[in-house]
């Protein structure tokens, strides 16, 4: 499988070790990026927040990048993946707004190629591929798949159900990890609010923590730099709303899967984490 | 033939009983005045006019012909508007690719409580077809005139 | 030659001061086949109609146009003036020049006048192409089936059985008594539902008008007003109920528990069961799907303790052929299935997270739980109740567009019941709107809102659990602000929806369906009862949502149709059909697509053809169904099929008179 690699701002710093898994995952599986050369930001949070037509042709741009190269696009970011994937859902329903996006970027997107998140292109190898590569599998882990507001919505572009979703279910499953049923699987993880208005962004953290904690988790996984970094770096603040807080680890969901499949933890970048993932490393062994 | 000052047109109402008869009722209830140009033959549904009456008023000389049936969902028939709507739909892109203005022909929907929209209609066509000139591809002269040097001319 | 006489009313001055009425009966007088043209002041007046039955008398008129009023008036009065002079009625033709003349051209006499006569001259036209119209009668079937035997089919058959009409009730499922049967206390008086509910299943199965086909289904609808032809399916109950004493050894022997439909699910019940102690009929049937000896071939339990013999393994399905002349639907709703797309409320995993039906069985003294309220998940006693109104309903998005109309008398009503059998329980209520129209309704919710119930305007956008508690979380508009409620037990209003299968009877029976698939009434406003098939009657919710004094109205007004149906051995139909020329017809039945009203039927005729017997099949009328719309007369390719009173030949005429 070939695919045009949309690594988008986060990727390359704060979660630099999510494009090192995704990378070193996909390479296991077969996957081959190209990353699309001179990308220019998605259009996510301040984009498009302002202005809707700059956040589209900010999309639509990166696609056309993209359909000259011939490749349908993976975009590991959830808000990546979200903005480009309805940027070209949108585009393909209002003709005139179309017309107008391709004239501002000056580069014609024609609606050619898709838009894949991570789950996606994950899944799209199939449960069997993963499980053929798994060497070291996740037992003991019970893991909270948690996909934030992003991956499965809107309505128009979700890839699974926006209340239940299961697609990381069947990819950790297949990784040999269980994982638990619970309830704050899709709810927002306060990272828009997280730098302006802590005080609301807090409490939101600390309820989807206190979900998984009963839910009896010993893991979060995610697919999203910015439910990542607000679950992982704001924990520390959110506990103080917890009774029964336990540290939880939270780890991408390519990072799972390349301990999984024999990777270390150095080129997995675990050591990147705020919250210790010893305790993990530990039970898979 | 000559067009002298007086020319008016002349409308062929076709109005279903239920809706838009009783609303053209309505306008003259409520006093509301519209132009005397259309004459109305009372039909029982909109899906009752074949296109062969308007075809035939056409060609007496009719400047227009206004079909007017009860909003679609509301056929006292249940569907008769339906078919009305379709039927027109294509008539009117034959009309139009034989030659002669569609305008000639327009199908409305006119509740029995609308006899100003039955009065507004009534006027717009008039002044429309008043505009366009009397309809003059389809009439068939009387005999021993020939319509077709008129044409020519 | 037609002669015809033409009548010009002056209408007071309402014609007079506009059009100049002489002039215009002066120039009809010249119109082809006109041998009479006159004016009158007041054409309907007694006298005016005098003048008319004399001068077809004096004249030998053969046809008669009034210029007057719209005919929407006047028209049957004029008829009726022809048929005393001793002409047929449909021998008249009015030209409108009041509403269309006179009135709507006042500014222009000169206009109205020139107008007034093209109009006469147009009904002139047409007058002189009129036939004699003869209304048929058919004959009807003083018999009256009804669909449905919940309360709304139930109030209908012991109106019509009162009245002294023989009734077939058929009901689907094993007892009748539908929803209401279900239900613990009624809005706004909060009287006992089953109190006033099973009397009336007792007088259905005890009259002598009615029979009562219970576990049946209709599978079969022919015919046409006063002659429908019904087919309908005894499913077997592997019980023989004329041996059966319902003494009740079986189903208590029974080793098989299943969840109880009656019940909602919060109860079992055997699989040879009754539906509810108040069952009628009480007897049992067998639900082979659960039973072990049709499951897997042993048990036959039940043979084996029946005092009577009457268990039959057996025992098949029955058809029934009836005859009758009405049909009234009344098959009900049902709850929207919530669980398929309320994922936000848990997609029904959460046991504690109930529909209000469910919530009708908690609180019934004869329910699972004996009427406490208790919840599913543990047998406790909620502390903290919420109510969720509008799941399903006004949710375009997930639901249904409209709006269920009895969620906010019931929710209230439940609100009401918590607050009074759990003192100190506190009482959430999410709501959109709070619709209370009816009488006493509004004074009931405001109870309600005295005894404690909050009231939280807003939507709720989840429901979790946390611990052994449910956590909803939504908005308060009014507030401006989210919030959250712990709840032990949370109860949906979901929409009301029509009872399943619903759409597919509407096919079979022949009647239409709007966008939800309630039946679609003749006319929203002034036919509310009559399906828009002739001789089809509608009752109750399946026509769209109602509480049950709205239901028991209309079952009584289709119950009213149904005699006055039935009032005379054979009705009269309008004689403005449609006719097939069956010599130009060949066959291509395009006429019986478009027929809203399945009027028209293939027929095989034969012929001779070049000395040879021929058969060929031709479309046919059936003036009992024909509505008279003519939808059929436009498809018809070759012109066989014409409307009587609008033919062809007639329209085009007028066209021909208008254009001149």
């Amino acid at each position: 499988m070939r695919l045009a690699y949309y690594p988008g701002c986060s990727l390359e710093t704060s979660a630099r070790e999510y494009n090192h898994s995704v990378q070193l995952v996909g390479r296991l599986m077969g996957v081959e990026f190209h990353e699309i050369p001179d990308w220019s930001c998605c259009g996510a949070s301040a984009g498009h927040t302002t202005s809707r037509l700059l956040a589209l042709a900010l999309a639509a741009r990166n696609l056309a990048l993209a359909e000259e190269m011939g490749l349908d696009v993976v975009a590991p970011c959830a808000a990546c993946y979200q903005r480009l994937a309805l940027a070209r859902h949108e585009l393909a329903a209002n003709p005139s707004l179309w017309e107008r996006v391709n004239g501002i970027t000056g580069r014609p997107f024609n609606g050619t190629i898709r838009v894949k998140s991570i789950v996606e292109m994950l899944l799209s190898a199939g449960t069997e591929k993963i499980k053929s590569l798994v060497v070291r599998p996740l037992r003991g882990l019970k893991v909270a798949a948690y996909y934030g507001c992003l991956l499965v919505r809107p309505r128009a572009i979700q890839i699974d159900d926006a209340e239940n979703p299961q697609v990381m279910e069947k990819i950790l499953r297949a990784a040999g990890a269980e994982v638990v049923d619970w309830t704050h699987k899709t709810e927002c993880c306060g990272a828009s609010l997280a730098v302006s208005n802590e005080e609301v962004a807090i409490p939101i953290i600390s309820r989807i923590l206190k979900a998984a904690l009963a839910a009896g988790a010993n893991c979060i996984a995610c697919a999203c730099p910015l439910c990542h970094f607000n679950l992982d770096i704001r924990q520390a603040k959110a506990k103080r709303f917890l009774a029964n807080y336990r540290p939880l680890p939270v780890l991408y969901l390519t990072q799972l899967l390349g301990l999984a499949m024999g990777q270390g933890e150095r080129e997995l970048g675990l050591e990147a984490h705020f919250v210790e993932t010893r305790s993990i490393l530990k039970m898979v062994g | 033939m000559s067009l002298d000052s007086q020319w008016e047109p002349k409308i062929v109402g076709f109005c279903c009983n239920w809706c838009s008869y009783a609303g053209a009722d309505l306008a003259g209830l409520n006093r509301l005045s519209y132009s005397p140009t259309v004459r109305i033959v009372r039909v029982p549904c909109s899906g009752r006019v074949n296109p062969a009456f308007i075809i035939r008023a056409f060609q007496r000389g009719a400047d227009a012909v206004l079909v007017s049936g009860c909003h679609p969902g509301d056929c006292h028939y249940v569907s008769g508007n339906y078919h009305a709507r379709r039927r027109f739909l294509v008539f009117k892109r034959l009309l139009e690719y034989v030659g002669f203005e569609g305008e000639r022909l327009q199908v409305r929907w006119i509740s029995g409580s609308e006899g100003a929209k039955f009065a507004q209609t009534v006027d717009e066509l008039d002044r429309k077809i008043k505009a366009l000139g009397p309809n003059k591809k389809m009439r068939q002269e009387p005999p021993g005139f020939s319509g077709v040097k008129d044409h020519e001319g | 030659m037609k002669r015809i006489g033409v009548f010009v009313c002056w209408c007071g001055t309402n014609i007079g001061g506009v059009v100049d009425v002489p002039q215009v009966a002066k120039a009809a007088s010249s119109f082809p086949g006109v041998v009479l043209a006159t004016d009158y002041k007041y054409m309907c007046s007694e006298p005016g109609q005098e003048l008319i039955v004399q001068a077809i008398r004096e004249h030998r008129l053969t046809r008669v146009v009034v210029a007057a009023c719209t005919p929407r008036l006047h028209e049957n009065t004029f008829r009726k003036t022809l048929e005393r002079a001793g002409l047929n009625p449909y021998l008249l033709e009015i030209a409108n020049i009041r509403e269309q003349c006179a009135w709507a051209h006042q500014k222009q006499p000169g206009r109205a006048t020139e107008k007034a006569i093209s109009l006469v001259r147009r009904a002139v036209a047409k007058a002189s192409r009129l036939e004699p119209l003869f209304a048929s009668t058919i004959p009807v079937t003083r018999k009256a089936l009804v669909i449905g035997g919940g309360i709304a089919g139930m109030q209908a058959a012991l109106d019509i059985a009162d009245a002294g009409h023989q009734v077939i009730l058929v009901e689907r499922e094993p007892t009748i008594g539908g929803k209401m049967a279900m239900l613990d206390k009624t809005f706004p008086t909060l009287d006992c539902s089953a109190c006033i509910c099973t009397p009336k299943m007792v007088a259905v199965a005890q009259h002598p008008s009615i029979t009562l086909y219970t576990y049946a289904e209709v599978e079969k609808v022919e015919g046409y007003v006063g002659n429908f032809e019904v087919t309908i399916r005894q499913k077997a109950r592997s019980v023989d109920h004329t041996k059966c004493t319902g003494c009740g050894t079986c189903w208590e022997k029974c080793p098989t528990r299943v969840p109880s439909e009656f019940e909602q699910g919060l109860g079992t019940r055997k699989a040879i069961y009754v539906s509810f102690p108040q069952a009628v009929p009480n007897k049992p049937v067998i639900d082979r799907r659960h039973c072990r000896y049709f499951a897997a071939g042993k048990c036959r339990v039940c043979e084996k303790v029946c005092p009577t013999g009457a268990i039959d393994y057996q025992q098949g399905d029955q058809l029934i052929k009836e005859k009758v002349g009405a049909i009234v639907m009344a098959t009900g709703y049902d709850l929207f299935e919530w669980e398929k797309v309320y994922g936000e409320y848990g997609y029904g995993r959460y046991p504690n997270v109930i529909t209000s039906l469910q919530f009708e069985r908690l609180i019934n003294a004869s329910g699972p739980t004996g009427g406490k309220i208790l919840r599913p998940s543990d047998g406790k006693e909620p502390q903290s109740v919420v109510f969720v109104k509008c799941v399903g309903s006004r949710d375009p998005a997930k639901g249904k567009e409209y709006c269920s109309r009895i969620c906010c008398m019931y929710t209230a009503k439940h609100a009401h019941q918590v607050l009074e059998k759990l003192p100190g329980a506190r009482v959430y209520v999410f709501y959109m709107d709070v619709r209370t129209a009816g009488k006493a309704y509004e004074e009931f919710y405001l109870r309600t809102l005295q005894d404690g119930a909050h009231y939280i305007r807003g939507r709720v956008s989840k429901i979790y659990p946390e611990g052994d508690r449910l956590i909803v979380r939504g908005v308060d508009t009014l507030l401006g602000r989210q919030v959250e409620v712990g709840a032990d037990l949370v109860v949906l209003a979901t929409a009301v929806v029509p009872s399943r299968g619903a759409a597919e009877l509407a096919r079979l029976v022949g009647i239409s369906c709007d966008q939800n698939d309630f039946y679609t009434e003749a006319h929203p406003k002034l036919r509310p009862v009559e399906a828009n098939t002739a001789g089809i009657f509608l009752a109750g919710a399946c026509q769209g949502p109602k509480d049950i004094p709205d239901t028991v109205a209309q079952a009584s007004a289709a119950a009213a149709k149904v005699c006055a149906l039935f009032s005379r051995e054979e009705m009269a139909a309008e004689p403005t059909v449609a006719q097939v020329n069956q010599f130009l017809c060949y066959g291509c039945l395009e006429c019986q697509k478009v027929c809203p009203y399945r009027a028209i039927e293939p027929v095989t005729v034969s012929e001779n053809a070049a000395g040879k017997k021929i058969e060929r099949t031709v479309a046919s009328v059936n003036s009992g169904l024909c509505q008279g719309c003519g939808a059929c007369t436009v498809a018809c390719k070759p012109g066989a099929i014409n409307l009587k009173g609008f033919s062809n030949e007639q329209v085009l005429a007028e066209v021909d008179a208008l254009c001149l």
